[in-house]
């Protein structure tokens, strides 16, 4: 941004809010990281600190819901000021969702960390990185007040759940040739699909940036066909 | 009512320039801007208030119901008539609260005692004050709060049954409870007459009108729905003056 308000310190609530949000993205961002590398590596102790670090997510949503209300009350912003703050509220739901998430799988890492292995994990891999990329590039987007990468975070979002589909398929197979597979094939399935559901939040965030940037808002744009 | 390529120059100096806008009938068109962007100028030249300026010229034009007032087949004192204003600071007579309302019509010529009143009684309760002065209306003008000199002065506007109202900063001293009064009022006028406010209070703006016009440099640069206007303004001068950000 080149152009800064007049007054001061409503520029520097206007900054902190936007650190802040970034703050509570890296933060998931590094526990759904955390969290599947747990499930892959067989680290309980890793997983135990996606649990624990969530607590800095919920107290971040918090503060920033605050830090809103406030700006809203206060400064009464209007245009893209007004936009950027009922953005952020949004924002901070979903965020707050996919760490949630990721605590969900660290809890299935800690579970299948004690048992036996169950086959090479690599799809999961993948849809992790599929998932933290989206992630990354929807607040990147959302930084640099860019509609064009936001755009592509939604595009991608076809990529992940055909990932996902192969994923739940082959577990699927894995647990019919071999009953004794079904809990830890469970695990993997549930986490495959709070991955595909991070994606999903990736992409509403993602789309409230389009809407903080354009002013259009690009929701249920697949409904209208 | 409206303005087409209306400019309005104080001696060398252009204040306004080249303005179109409509002010869509029965609706509320607030003018923002900041100080000395021809806003008030413009307002002013809706009834020839510029007129009374030395040095100040008019060009273009403006319509009431498609009739030319800068022709001057429209008297000024009938075009005033037709179109009321109410300024910044509430300017009361030093009468009585009824000879305040009833100058405008004894002007006309009205002197039926019956008929004054009840025209008196009609304005004064459309600039709802006729509940807090009923029991005193003999009683001098100046002796009212500042908010409810306002609404006499509202009150006076409405008895010649203007068809437009032009309030330049009407509530800007007046503390909030009495800008609320105001604001409310002005809710309640639109149903009656079209409406043009020129106010610094963006707030304001966004509260009591439809349509919004942003002027800068003597110059309108948008107009849109007031919604548009504070949610998802198209032009960067418009965005940059809402937001409150360096030009």
């Amino acid at each position: 941004m080149i152009k800064t308000h007049i007054d001061k310190s409503y520029e520097a609530e206007l900054h902190a809010l936007r650190e802040r949000l970034l703050e509570m993205g890296g933060l998931v961002e590094a526990a759904i990281a955390g969290s599947v590398r747990a499930i892959v590596e067989r680290d309980a102790a890793m997983a135990e600190q996606v649990i624990r670090k969530d607590k800095l997510v919920n107290r971040l949503e918090v503060d920033i819901d605050g830090a809103c209300r406030r700006i809203l009350a206060l400064r009464q912003p209007a245009a893209s000021d007004l936009r950027f703050i009922t953005t952020s509220l949004k924002i901070v739901t979903d965020l707050e969702r996919m760490g949630d998430l990721a605590v969900n799988i660290a809890r299935r890492a800690v579970d299948l960390a004690q048992t036996p292995a169950l086959r090479p994990l690599h799809d999961l891999g993948r849809l992790a990185a599929l998932s933290e990329a989206a992630l990354a590039k929807a607040l990147d987007a959302f930084v640099t007040a860019d509609p064009v990468k936001a755009e592509e975070v939604l595009e991608a979002d076809d990529h992940l759940d055909a990932l996902y589909l192969k994923v739940f398929n082959e577990l699927l197979t894995t647990m019919m040739e071999d009953p004794r597979a079904i809990r830890r094939a469970t695990s993997l399935m549930f986490s495959a699909k709070h991955l595909e559901r991070f994606g999903d939040h990736a992409t509403n965030v993602a789309e409230m940036v389009i809407f903080m940037v354009r002013g259009t808002d690009v929701r249920h744009a697949k409904n209208k066909d | 009512m409206e303005a087409r390529k209306l400019q309005v120059a104080y001696g060398e100096k252009i204040a306004v320039k080249d303005v179109d806008l409509v002010l869509p009938e029965k609706q509320v068109t607030a003018l923002i801007g900041p100080s000395g962007c021809g806003k008030s100028t413009f307002l002013r030249a809706l009834n020839r208030m510029n007129d009374l300026i030395p040095g100040a010229s008019m060009k273009g034009e403006v319509l009431l119901d498609g009739e030319s007032v800068v022709d001057g087949r429209l008297d000024a004192v009938e075009l005033r008539r037709r179109v009321g204003m109410v300024f910044q600071k509430s300017n009361p007579f030093p009468k009585s609260i009824f000879e305040n309302v009833a100058y405008g019509l004894r002007v006309a010529g009205l002197n039926d005692r019956t008929l004054l009143l009840e025209r008196v009684i009609r304005s004064l309760q459309g600039a709802a004050l006729w509940e807090e002065v009923k029991d005193r209306l003999q009683e001098n003008a100046l002796g009212l709060s500042g908010g409810q000199q306002q609404r006499l002065c509202i009150a006076r506007a409405l008895a010649v049954q203007p068809e437009v109202l032009l309030m330049d900063e009407p509530a800007s001293a007046l503390d909030p409870l009495a800008t609320a009064k105001i604001e409310d009022l002005i809710h309640e006028l639109k149903a009656r007459y079209t409406i043009a406010i020129v106010t610094h209070n963006m707030q304001q703006a966004a509260r009591v009108s439809d349509t919004t016009a942003f002027f800068y440099m003597g110059e309108l640069v948008e107009v849109g729905s007031t919604e548009q206007i504070f949610t998802n303004p198209r032009e960067p001068r418009t965005e940059d003056y809402v937001t409150g950000k360096f030009g």
